[in-house]
């Protein structure tokens, strides 16, 4: 692997609250290649989100970024003055939201949004940065861009939106891209046209990509790596081939396996029985550890680090040393 | 017993065919989406319609799981309103056991039938009261129908206070519940045991029919999982009917016994779950199946589809998909294909085998 772009250090994240304060996210570590894909997944309150949203330093009070670091291309980003990261974002690290109506300005037309943000992250003149606009509609599949670079964004469908979305962050060349569940608002037919542009530009611009989603489908699809997340911490991550076919984590196992496929009608799903805790009521130890069928005592008591496996980290005990695995592969079956 | 109530109507009820639980005859939905008078006189606008629903037939049979899916627009959640008579049709009719709820004059046979449907919504946070104690949410239709927990044979009498709370204790153990939960209020469970609450309530009046729109949309994919086959046990164990309605298609393929397709209003292809998954004859039916992410990351060969739902509102002449069918003739852009042999399209009815011919067979 070259020399990471993006390198996330036992990242913690606390909310302030009149009780105390809550652990969001808690040793969050990855890196991310250029051009490298990594699809972050996780039930809702997993922590996917908030781990993009403290890279791109939008966390909103009472967040904070309360230990490790986050650095971009070797440079620490985690603890730089609002006026600094401004500059860092839009120019080297793209956003995509989830819902494209609302990342928009409704009150202006797309050229005009985009034509502004290439002038200011770039040393372009008014007329070159209309004409970028116009080939970053085109490269990311909107027909006709010179008809449709006037229009607002009512007059266009919501896959249409998200194209826009996507030219919009990649107006400055980001090295980076944070896309935030960037399908979920869309039809099928329509979601896998954006996971195909997405693709395309991570390969041709070989800008690292960040794809944060609760669809494992899509994650298999379009990304390299894959970070599951479990009540704000990675359970295991690693390449996705392994990790989609055959996880290691008693989390990552019960959520491939609770995934109903196209494949065929089995008789049951499994499931994890319970649901993940609330950030207040992480239990000590493993935090997966009352759902877990391969539970035991040591899980209870310590937190498992990540621990490596081949390519791979998982944070589970059972992959401490020796004992590795024979345990774990009738785990939800 | 329910069973007599059963033979009673089924008696009743003019009895055309096989005993199908549910019949949907020539069903139509128009929407008036106009703008209001003064801005179209002033605009020489004419009015406009929105056919949501736009001509459907078929039935479904006791003990199945119909699904039925399709992209946003595309009429589902319309027809499944429709079918528990949440919304008038503009034409056509829902039998359940040959009764029309909209036409008959008959109170009681109305109230029989309402008893026997329920619903079960797609978002948990919305459908229940958050004022109420989950006890008398699941309750409301035991007064409502006026059942007691031993006689569901809907006698006039009102059940005594004691009854209905053993009752409500005995669904909640159903779905997998604390009989002790009673006492608490929506905001105190997670979406999944919402979800469980919900289809608590809609048990209670102990129906055989119940319709999910997009029952697990909301959740998580492990909550998911719990859901899914919670409806599995209790179609068992009750032998209940469903009429899903749901965009993801992994869902119906685990759950549905047959499988209709909608697109802009239209049915397109109705199948068995596996004959539609293995061999789809509607090339819309092909599309989604291939734009899925695939899991198994089998790199199967795709047909990019282009374009989107086209506005239903201005819906395209003759058959609605081909401005984006990669096999539309002539044809298929002047005359709106029938819907003859459970599949509106004029190749599939030209050509029953075309996908086999290009040699793509979708999935296993």
């Amino acid at each position: 692997m070259t020399a990471p772009l993006l390198s996330v250090k036992d990242l913690r994240v606390e909310f302030a609250t009149r009780r105390g304060p809550l652990t969001a996210l808690d040793g969050v570590s990855f890196d991310l290649a250029p051009g490298e894909i990594l699809g972050v997944v996780g039930e809702s309150g997993a922590g996917k989100s908030l781990t993009g949203l403290a890279i791109i330093g939008l966390l909103d009070p009472p967040g904070r970024i309360a230990g490790g670091e986050i650095r971009l291309a070797g440079e620490r980003i985690d603890n730089l003055p609002p006026e600094a990261m401004r500059k860092i974002r839009g120019r080297r690290i793209g956003m995509i939201f989830q819902d494209p109506l609302t990342s928009l300005n409704p009150l202006l037309r797309i050229g005009d949004q985009l034509v502004e943000t290439i002038l200011t992250h770039t040393s372009l003149t008014q007329r070159q940065a209309r004409e970028r606009a116009l080939a970053l509609l085109t490269e990311v599949g909107i027909p006709a861009p010179e008809k449709r670079i006037d229009g607002y964004p009512h007059e266009f469908s919501g896959g249409m939106r998200q194209r826009v979305v996507i030219a919009l962050a990649l107006c400055a060349e980001p090295a980076l891209v944070i896309a935030d569940e960037p399908t979920t608002a869309l039809d099928v037919s329509v979601q896998a046209q954006i996971i195909a542009v997405l693709k395309r530009l991570a390969r041709e611009h070989h800008a690292a990509v960040i794809l944060i989603t609760h669809d494992m489908g899509v994650i298999a699809e379009t990304a390299d790596r894959v970070a599951v997340m479990y009540a704000g911490r990675i359970a295991e991550i690693g390449r996705v081939d392994e990790v989609v076919r055959d996880p290691l984590h008693p989390y990552a196992k019960g959520l491939m396996a609770a995934i109903p496929t196209l494949e065929g009608r089995a008789a049951r799903l499994a499931q994890i029985p319970g649901a993940m805790p609330r950030l207040s009521a992480i239990p000590p130890g493993c935090a997966f550890n009352p759902r877990c069928p391969n539970v035991f005592d040591r899980c209870r008591i310590e937190r498992p680090p990540p621990l490596a496996i081949g390519t791979r980290r998982a944070a589970c005990w059972l992959y401490d040393r020796g004992e590795v695995a024979s345990p774990a592969k009738e785990a939800v079956s | 017993m329910t069973a007599l109530s059963r033979e009673a109507s089924a008696a009743s009820a003019p009895m055309v065919g096989p005993p199908h639980l549910v019949e949907v005859e020539h069903l139509k939905r128009v929407f008036d989406v106009s703008k209001p008078l003064i801005a179209r006189l002033l605009e020489h606008e004419p009015r406009r319609h929105l056919k949501a629903v736009d001509g459907l037939d078929f039935k479904i049979e006791r003990g199945e799981t119909l699904g039925i899916v399709g992209e946003s627009g595309s009429g589902k959640s319309t027809l499944a309103r429709m079918v528990v008579g949440l919304l008038r049709p503009t034409d056509g009719r829902v039998l359940i056991e040959g009764i029309d709820m909209a036409a008959t004059g008959d109170p009681a046979a109305r109230r029989n039938v309402r008893r026997r449907m329920q619903m079960i919504f797609q978002d948990p946070y919305a459908s229940l009261n958050p004022r109420w104690r989950v006890g008398d949410i699941i309750a409301e239709p035991i007064h409502a129908f006026g059942l007691g927990a031993a006689r569901p044979n809907g006698e006039a009498r009102k059940p005594s206070k004691a009854a209905v709370t053993a009752r409500a204790g005995e669904l909640l153990r159903l779905v997998g519940l604390d009989p002790a939960d009673a006492r608490k209020y929506p905001h105190e469970f997670s979406g999944g045991q919402r979800q469980r609450i919900a289809i608590a309530r809609a048990l209670a009046s102990n129906p055989d029919f119940i319709v999910c729109d997009e029952p697990t949309s909301a959740l998580d994919v492990s909550i998911q999982a719990q859901i899914l086959n919670l409806m599995r046990d209790l179609q068992e164990k009750l032998g209940l009917t469903y009429l899903l309605i749901t965009h993801n298609l992994a869902v119906v393929r685990h759950m549905a016994t047959r499988v209709g397709v909608m697109y802009l209003g239209r049915l397109v292809e109705i199948a068995p779950t596996t004959e539609l998954f293995v061999r789809p004859r509607h090339p819309y039916t092909r599309m989604l199946l291939d734009a899925v992410p695939d899991l198994a990351m089998s790199g199967r060969a795709r047909t990019p589809v282009g374009g989107e739902v086209p506005n239903p509102i201005d819906p395209p002449p003759g058959c609605p998909f081909h401005p984006r069918c990669p096999k539309a003739i002539a044809r298929c852009r002047t005359e709106v294909p029938s819907f003859i042999e459970d599949v509106a399209c004029h190749l599939a009815h030209d050509d029953p085998n075309w996908l086999a011919r290009e040699g793509a067979t979708s999935r296993l």
